[in-house]
């Protein structure tokens, strides 16, 4: 009996050790002031700045670094407007510019628009997200101008996307629209 | 007699044929005339699908207004026809430019949001999607009712196992409590026939005092306690600082399951800057609302998945449009938001140097060899133990990517030759100095 006693004791003694394990707290660290930096972190929480977050959005009317100045308003007329407007990027290297705007297309927009643009991507396909039209639907008539005011501004449902991409991206990837077009109205 | 059998035949014929035009009213519906015409219902969900929902819902106002019953709605409310539906259609903005009342109306109640003109629909798909709009029945208590059934269905998996593992316990100490009456039985037995059992556990020395005096033995144990201490104090301080599996309670439940694993989104499509930075970013909200905007709740069969872990995904979005201020009454951002507290759960120290864009764009090294298969994690935990040796493990054993890289194309010739190999491990390229990560 008294063995009985002692195997119990053991067993609620590693009971009590294995529940003490808590994984949503971190683990000690032997020297934090190693460990933590002096300067201010990605997204660290800071008290004296705004939204006491370290993380924050570019001071009005200034570019951020790979970003340009769009000059089209985020209106019908603004999308209009664009319409006209041709790719900047050199088209002597239409190639590399395809393969990277193919590369960053399979990332942010074939999860809706579709491998081929026809608007059949997973999210659709899933029914997750409905009404992704095709790119070589009449009634919208994309070109490279519209392909990029929508990436930049987003329309009705669709989100802007410039947080994600730069603007050589989203020119790359609006040249990128406009072969899947072109491929599908073949 | 009879005639009370007769009665009660032609009430069962009645019951029967009734039980099948319900069952069949689905189909009626399909074929009946729809409020412009006659139109085919499946087909108008497959064109309103295809063509509508990206801003249209039947019951809901999303970016446009929700079109159940649109056309008898319009017709009662607004006295508008069925041409100007046709019209108004198939070119939008042409009727808004026309000075149409209710088209300037409703297009200023939506925010100035243009509805695409959709030329290539005829009258009779749109006499079909209007059959559809008319069709559709409201579908909220089905809903719930399935949902309710599902998580009945999910409850009875997670009982089960524990039945079966109560049931284990149960017949081992039923095992237990035999053996202990066998050995009591047993005992009793020998007392009676005379056999003395106590006599002879008390004879000689207690175990203990001759443990004590064989020094050997004690030497030998002392060798070995120490031996094992010494383990178990090195195992125990080689995690410090360690955090591996550490899973952190974030403010809001974001399933990676569900967004990588099940909707196979990929991973740079919210962490965008891991192409550019040394920081993978966290999304911000804006990134969520790409399609949050759209999906304001989840399908049935996820909201039983997530009672499993006891989550409810919908109240989890409606946090998510809480902070980033989405009015969704409304389909507006009222401009009111506050940050989401994240709590990040891969930390390196600061004395060592990480950067992202350095491994995922130059190096070509999938997401998943340092951070194991998130797309299976329902709570993101820390699956690498991100030690200084299991750096250096990667960096001994991983070949530089130099297809198609330039900067490499002269560095790779010199050093290949100098090591004499074929390719080139990111160790031999100086992935081992103590400066590249530490300075």
């Amino acid at each position: 009996m008294n063995s009985f006693k002692k195997i119990g004791v053991v067993v609620a003694l590693v009971m009590v050790f294995v529940a003490c394990q808590d994984k949503s707290k971190p683990n000690y660290q032997y020297m934090p002031n190693m460990y933590e930096a002096v300067g201010y972190e990605t997204y660290q929480k800071v008290d004296i700045l705004p939204n006491m977050q370290e993380a924050m959005v570019p001071p009005a009317n200034t570019v951020p670094r790979g970003w340009m100045p769009y000059e089209y308003e985020n209106t019908l007329e603004g999308k209009e407007l664009a319409r006209l407007q041709v790719s900047p990027l050199d088209s002597l290297q239409k190639e590399a510019n395809l393969a990277k705007g193919a590369e960053l297309y399979n990332i942010y927009c074939a999860i809706c628009h579709g491998p081929k643009g026809k608007g059949q991507g997973t999210l659709v396909k899933r029914e997750k997200i409905l009404g992704v039209p095709s790119y070589a639907d009449v009634g919208r008539n994309v070109t490279v101008g519209t392909a990029f005011h929508t990436i930049q501004y987003g329309l009705n449902s669709m989100g802007s996307y410039a947080s994600q991409m730069n603007t050589e991206e989203m020119w790359q990837v609006s040249e990128y629209v406009m072969k899947l077009k072109q491929d599908l109205t073949k | 007699m009879k005639k009370v059998t007769y009665r009660n035949q032609i009430s069962k014929i009645l019951g029967i044929s009734l039980v099948v035009l319900l069952l069949s009213s689905f189909s009626l519906i399909a074929q009946e005339e729809g409020p412009c015409g006659p139109g085919d219902a499946a087909k108008g969900k497959a064109l309103f699908n295809q063509n509508c929902a990206a801003c249209h819902a039947l019951n809901r106002k999303m970016t446009g207004p929700a079109l159940a019953n649109v056309a008898t709605r319009l017709s009662e409310d607004e006295g508008l026809d069925c041409d100007w539906i046709y019209s108004w259609i198939k070119n939008s903005p042409g009727k808004i430019k026309s000075g149409d009342a209710y088209a300037n109306k409703i297009y200023a109640e939506y925010n100035q949001a243009a509805m695409t003109a959709f030329p290539t629909l005829s009258d009779q798909d749109i006499n079909d999607i209007l059959a559809y709009t008319a069709a559709a029945p409201a579908p909220a208590p089905a809903a719930t009712e399935v949902a309710a059934a599902d998580g009945g269905a999910a409850d009875k998996g997670g009982v089960s196992s524990e039945v079966i593992l109560g049931a284990l316990v149960l017949v081992f100490a039923l095992l237990v409590f035999m053996l202990m009456s066998v050995r009591k039985t047993l005992k009793r037995v020998m007392e009676a026939n005379g056999v003395d059992v106590e006599s002879e556990e008390i004879s000689g020395v207690p175990l203990w005092k001759a443990f004590a005096k064989n020094q050997f033995l004690i030497l030998v144990s002392v060798i070995l306690l120490l031996l094992g201490g010494a383990y178990f104090a090195y195992g125990w301080m080689m995690q410090v600082g360690v955090d591996q599996g550490y899973e952190p309670v974030q403010p809001i439940h974001y399933s990676h399951r569900i967004h990588a694993g099940d909707n196979k989104i990929e991973c740079k499509y919210c962490h965008s800057s891991a192409r550019k930075s040394k920081t993978s970013g966290i999304p911000s909200l804006n990134v969520c609302m790409n399609c949050h905007k759209s999906i304001y709740q989840v399908a049935d069969a996820t909201l039983a998945e997530g009672k499993k872990y006891g989550i409810d995904y919908n109240e989890e979005i409606g946090k998510l449009y809480a902070a980033v201020g989405w009015d969704e009454e409304n389909q507006k951002y009222t401009g009111e938001s506050k940050p989401v507290e994240w709590i990040r759960v891969h930390n390196l120290p600061d004395f060592a140097y990480f950067n992202h864009s350095q491994h995922v764009e130059v190096g070509k090294i999938e997401c998943q060899t340092c951070h194991g298969p998130v797309e299976e994690m329902e709570i993101m935990s820390q699956y690498s133990p991100l030690t200084m040796g299991w750096c250096v493990n990667c960096h001994r054993e991983t070949n530089v990517q130099v297809e198609g890289n330039e900067y490499y194309a002269k560095i790779h010739k010199e050093l290949s030759k100098k090591y004499g190999v074929e390719t080139l491990t990111a160790a031999q390229m100086g992935g081992l100095e103590c400066g590249k990560c530490h300075y």
